[in-house]
């Protein structure tokens, strides 16, 4: 059977891919935040290894745009490709797609009562490449299989973080129940807090991200009931995108314990977050 | 949270937060073709169209008097209070060649030093800008 091995939360701040690719990981304003993933490295190569990461994150207007916006999109194809930003796409390999679980988790999230968009031609942006350099680094082709999970959080009303929790929850369901034998992590990405537009961006809340981070972790589900507008208020316009962690959240059930966590700020205009966390039982 | 019946109330509060212009229906609907012509600089050709001739460019799309003028002013409040959305607005200062930190710090009233300084110290306090009328 399959099984949920671990979750990942992580931010995806696209300068830390530019970073990457310019080979400037060492230099003094990026190294502390790479720094902080080099426990994650080790641990994902060596202990974790999973066979399919089902990846949660947003895009940024760059597959996207106004003319349809799904809710929650699935991505069940074999491959995926890595958009053009804008300055031609990231150097880093394509993405592997792990269909046969990716149609299971849909059709068993769609009979479950969560009307997913299927998704099975797409390219995905930094929200979705980023995670993947932080975690494996510079790679000739990515170790893992990927189910993209693309979460609207730009055009309001996102879901609420109960819903993401609940999506989570029904995830589970779902890669409990196919017959094969993988080790599957489910990562949340995006946040956390920053705001990128009008008089107040630059926005950081640390003490609230890291009560954030803290109640990740025990059995508590206290972060479900967190209302968008005050995602908005804390944590700047950006920092919305924390729901999508609680998808992660949901996913690895009643109760966690952190293996590793990391904390730094600024990254450009945004906090960074990372932690790792294992299901407890 | 959880599920909400009043649109109306949910929409209201965020009106309360200083500073911030939060991409709801309202601005979704009048910024649409702001942000499809923003989206269209995705495409190499399109961006040299575009810097060729700004003004033609912009004429191609039906977009309003007052959003194509903020376009050629590069003024991104006023683009936000005209619908735009910074993730496509993106589009427009990375034609530009302008990063995120560069086009952001010019919707604060700082220069990018400023911000930047702001941002290395620990960023903007949220304090006093959570509410308006709270003043917290």
């Amino acid at each position: 059977m399959a099984r949920i091995t671990a979750g990942i939360g992580c931010s995806h701040i696209p300068v830390l891919g530019f970073a990457h690719d310019h080979k400037k990981t060492q230099e003094p304003i990026f190294k502390p935040a790479f720094d902080g993933f080099d426990w994650t490295r080790k641990w994902i190569k060596a202990e974790a290894k999973p066979d399919v990461v089902i990846l949660v994150y947003n895009d940024h207007a760059s597959f996207f745009d106004m003319k349809i916006i799904p809710t929650f999109a699935i991505g069940c194809g074999e491959r995926f490709g890595i958009c053009d930003e804008g300055f031609g796409p990231r150097p880093v390999p394509d993405v592997e797609g792990s269909p046969d679980l990716a149609w299971h988790i849909a059709q068993s999230l769609i009979l479950d009562e969560f009307d997913m968009t299927i998704v099975n031609e797409m390219d995905v942006d930094h929200g979705l490449t980023v995670p993947l350099t932080m975690m494996y680094g510079d790679v000739p082709e990515w170790p893992v299989k990927v189910i993209p999970l693309a979460v609207n959080v730009v055009t309001y009303p996102p879901p609420s973080g109960n819903r993401c929790w609940a999506l989570g929850e029904a995830i589970a369901r779902a890669v409990a129940s196919f017959p094969e034998d993988l080790n599957v992590q489910v990562w949340g990405t995006g946040g956390m807090s920053h705001q990128l537009q009008g008089p107040r961006a630059g926005l950081i809340n640390a003490e609230w991200d890291n009560r954030f981070l803290d109640k990740l972790t025990g059995d508590t589900d206290e972060l479900r009931m967190i209302e968008h507008v005050e995602y908005l208020r804390e944590t700047g316009s950006e920092g919305i995108e924390m729901v999508m962690w609680l998808i992660m959240r949901g996913a690895l059930g009643k109760a966690t314990k952190a293996l590793h966590r990391h904390y730094h700020v600024p990254v450009s205009n945004t906090a960074l977050g990372h932690i790792v966390l294992e299901p407890t039982r | 949270m959880t599920r909400v019946t009043d649109v109306a109330s949910y929409l209201a509060e965020f009106d309360d937060i200083p500073g911030t212009r939060v991409f709801i229906a309202k601005r979704a609907r009048a910024g649409y073709h702001l942000n499809q012509f923003a989206m269209s600089l995705m495409k190499p050709e399109n961006r040299e169209r575009f810097k060729a001739d700004e003004r033609a460019y912009l004429d191609e799309w039906p977009m309003s008097e007052e959003q194509k003028e903020a376009l050629l002013a590069r003024d991104y409040n006023r683009l936000l209070d005209l619908g735009g959305n910074v993730y496509f607005l993106a589009k427009v200062f990375s034609t530009d060649g302008l990063s995120f930190v560069q086009a952001v710090s010019t919707m604060t009233g700082m220069s990018v030093e400023e911000y930047q300084a702001m941002m290395v110290g620990g960023g903007r306090s949220p304090e006093g800008a959570r509410s308006i009328k709270d003043k917290t």
